[in-house]
């Protein structure tokens, strides 16, 4: 046991990149590191509580962008989306091949205790309240912050 | 081998059919679930579950007490908490 810390800033909303982020989050986690995840703009979308698409945020564009981009259910694959239909082909290749999908992994890094936070200015751009979000988001950070919870530790940029 | 566990609380998990991260994660969860002094039993495969599970059990301060080949590719550890 020793004070490895871990950040990943989760820039990207992509499906295969989320699942990058948090397989490295848990394994982190798991074998001893804190992990920090700040989620910023597209990463949003892996978190918030409406896994579908829904109008959330204040005023007419947050909400039509906020239905566009979608949550969990509609995260598109970084290469060869082909309209959604690549996530679900991957899901159940990693249900057949007993991997881990990206629900399960989201689970063990909660189980496990990995931290969550927003950031501050893209949650403020799009007009959201915290109750868009899944339950277990420990904060609301700007940068300042984000650099004193990062310090001493490794950071890891997935966009 | 000889390994007295009758007076230890014996839990078990099974990852042999778990790949990267969760070997390691399925343990540690189970491992936060039983009291201190408790031993699990770990049945896993040869390769990177064998070479890193006990590896990182060790490296977390838990005791690691027998590994041992359970059937072919399978190997059994018993660690306690």
């Amino acid at each position: 046991m020793s004070n490895k810390k871990l950040s990943i800033v989760c820039f990207s909303g992509n499906f295969d990149k989320a699942i990058a982020a948090f397989t490295i989050a848990s394994g982190a986690k798991a074998v001893g590191y804190e992990v920090n995840l700040f989620f910023t703009f597209w990463g949003l979308n892996i978190i918030k509580k409406k896994k579908g698409r829904s109008f959330l945020g204040k005023g007419i564009l947050s909400k039509f962008f906020n239905f566009l981009m979608g949550g969990l259910k509609n995260l598109p694959l970084s290469r060869l989306n082909f309209g959604g239909i690549s996530p679900k082909l991957l899901t159940f290749l990693m249900k057949k091949r007993n991997v881990a999908t990206l629900e399960e992994l989201i689970k063990a890094s909660i189980d496990l205790g990995v931290n969550f936070y927003i950031c501050e200015m893209s949650y403020v751009i799009l007009g959201y309240k915290l109750d868009d979000f899944i339950p277990q988001i420990k904060g609301i950070l700007g940068v300042s912050k984000f650099l004193e919870l990062s310090q001493d530790g490794e950071i890891i940029f997935i966009s | 081998m000889a390994l007295d566990l009758s007076n230890k609380n014996v839990h078990k998990i099974d990852i042999t059919k778990e790949h990267c991260p969760m070997t390691f994660v399925k343990v540690k969860l189970a491992l936060s679930e039983i009291q201190s002094g408790d031993v699990l039993e770990i049945l896993l495969k040869k390769g990177e579950p064998l070479e890193n599970v006990p590896k990182s059990l060790v490296e977390q301060g838990y005791k690691v007490l027998l590994i041992e080949n359970f059937m072919d590719d399978i190997y059994r550890i018993y660690v306690e908490k």
